[in-house]
């Protein structure tokens, strides 16, 4: 019989540890208020995750971790036709492709990552169906839940913390006029500078985000730690921006609201004679 | 306010962070760590080095010039810094000709990112054994149009004039595009 109930009544993280201490196997189906998960588990251990219809597929998979190219993943697309993906993964370790433990890995953090998402679900419906494992062909692997249940309970804590601190990703970001911290001592990864060389006022967070592929904790937590490190500020959302600023604002014609860099208003910024003549007077005054 | 951004790129050790700092009003930032995603944790440590310093031009204008890293395994960052540029600077070391095909090969990855105007700063002027900015441009094969500047990146005025000559490629763009 299936085990059915609202998440506000039981937890994420009380499901899941139901499904550990009982060894379950089976299928739990999760839906939030705007976003559908699966989980599947064999004998108390997690399988697989799948969550708003994206399954896990091997060649986007190895395309996203650089071990694949473009070129490289549809041609494989083609060759292996409607083959599933565990046959693929078998023929591209055989012929050298990707390393077994590549592959694991791989697939291991997908899942994980899947299954971390759906821990700040706080609403919504469960369903356990015992012995249901939709999962025939698919790249699989088992992982312990202890693990996944103090991982996701940290960064389910984390993640409170951080939308108390940025509540809105439609804000934008602009470096801090007067720094907490001597610059000359500030060490940045390169994922902080890939977000960094994008803060300008008429950016917002959310289409950092985007053009740099993160999701939402990453740069929740990335844009927290430059805020925390004094570097940025956070400024009204940038459309308010837009009517304050000295030049025209770039607008995103339709055709381009499907390219985040367009968004950006990257490539050839639109700027004004006078504020080329601005950069002018002012240099020569330095 | 707005903020405009000016990218400043070259060859490994051709001047980019002095260049930057000669000018910045704020100390410039530089970065250089361990790198540590996924892929690269099993790899071999390595440094990414890179630099942004600013000019203030008024209470609703900035000037951001952003260094690239000039290490090719770092590549991969000159296109996220390339977007949304007014112009860049391509430095070089005029005193290390063994550079040249690097910052050759440079100038043409950032011609293909943008077609925005950019300049050439012979770098390192004041050591004898520099080669002169004439020699550079047909070295580099730089077309008669785009300026090719002599520079000190620790001389103030010599930074501000390279800037400056940018500055005025960008005017003269604007101008041939109206036409």
């Amino acid at each position: 019989m299936a085990l059915k109930g609202n998440l506000k009544d039981f937890g994420i993280t009380q499901l899941l540890n139901l499904i550990n201490l009982a060894r379950k196997t089976g299928t739990l189906y999760l839906e939030g208020a705007q976003s559908k998960a699966y989980l599947c588990f064999r004998e108390g251990a997690l399988v697989y995750a799948a969550a708003d219809g994206q399954e896990l597929a091997l060649l986007p998979l190895l395309q996203k971790a650089g071990k694949l190219t473009a070129e490289q993943a549809r041609v494989i697309a083609t060759n292996m036709g409607s083959k599933p993906d565990r046959d693929v993964a078998l023929m591209l370790i055989q012929s050298g492709h990707v390393q077994q433990q590549e592959l694991v890995q791989l697939v291991r953090q997908h899942i994980t990552d899947t299954a971390y998402s759906v821990f700040s679900w706080n609403a919504g419906t469960f369903r356990f169906e015992p012995n249901e494992l939709p999962i025939q062909g698919k790249l699989v692997s088992s992982i312990a839940l202890e693990n996944v249940i103090m991982e996701g309970s940290r960064r389910l804590k984390e993640w409170e913390r951080l939308q108390e601190e940025i509540p809105s990703l439609d804000v934008a970001l602009k470096f801090a006029e007067k720094p907490n911290t001597p610059l000359r001592d500030v060490n940045l990864t390169v994922e902080e500078w890939r977000v960094i060389s994008f803060v300008n006022p008429r950016n917002a967070i959310r289409q950092i985000a985007q053009y740099n592929n993160m999701s939402e904790f990453q740069i929740r937590k990335i844009v927290y730690g430059l805020l925390q490190a004094g570097l940025v500020e956070i400024i009204r959302p940038p459309r308010q921006m837009a009517e304050a600023t000295v030049g025209e604002p770039r607008s995103v014609r339709p055709e381009e609201k499907e390219r985040p860099e367009a968004m950006m208003g990257a490539r050839r910024p639109d700027v004004k004679r006078s504020l080329i003549h601005k950069l002018i007077d002012r240099i020569r005054e330095l | 306010m707005q903020t405009l951004k000016i990218v400043v790129t070259g060859p490994f050790a051709s001047g980019k962070t002095e260049f930057i700092q000669s000018v910045s009003e704020i100390d410039v930032v530089s970065t250089e760590r361990k790198i540590s995603s996924r892929a690269e944790r099993i790899k071999d440590a390595t440094t990414v080095a890179m630099d942004f310093g600013r000019i203030t031009i008024d209470e609703e204008l900035i000037l951001y010039l952003f260094g690239t890293p000039g290490q090719r395994r770092f590549d991969f960052m000159w296109e996220i810094l390339s977007e949304g540029m007014l112009g860049f600077v391509v430095m070089v070391d005029s005193t290390r000709p063994e550079t040249f095909r690097e910052a050759q090969r440079i100038l043409d990855t950032f011609r293909a990112y943008s077609p925005v105007p950019y300049i050439v700063a012979a770098n390192k002027q004041d050591i004898p054994d520099a080669w002169p900015a004439d020699d550079l441009r047909i070295v580099l094969k730089i077309e008669p149009d785009v300026k090719v500047v002599p520079c000190v990146a620790r001389d103030r005025e010599s930074v501000k004039q390279v800037l400056l000559e940018l500055l005025y490629s960008i005017l003269e763009v604007m101008d041939q595009t109206e036409e």
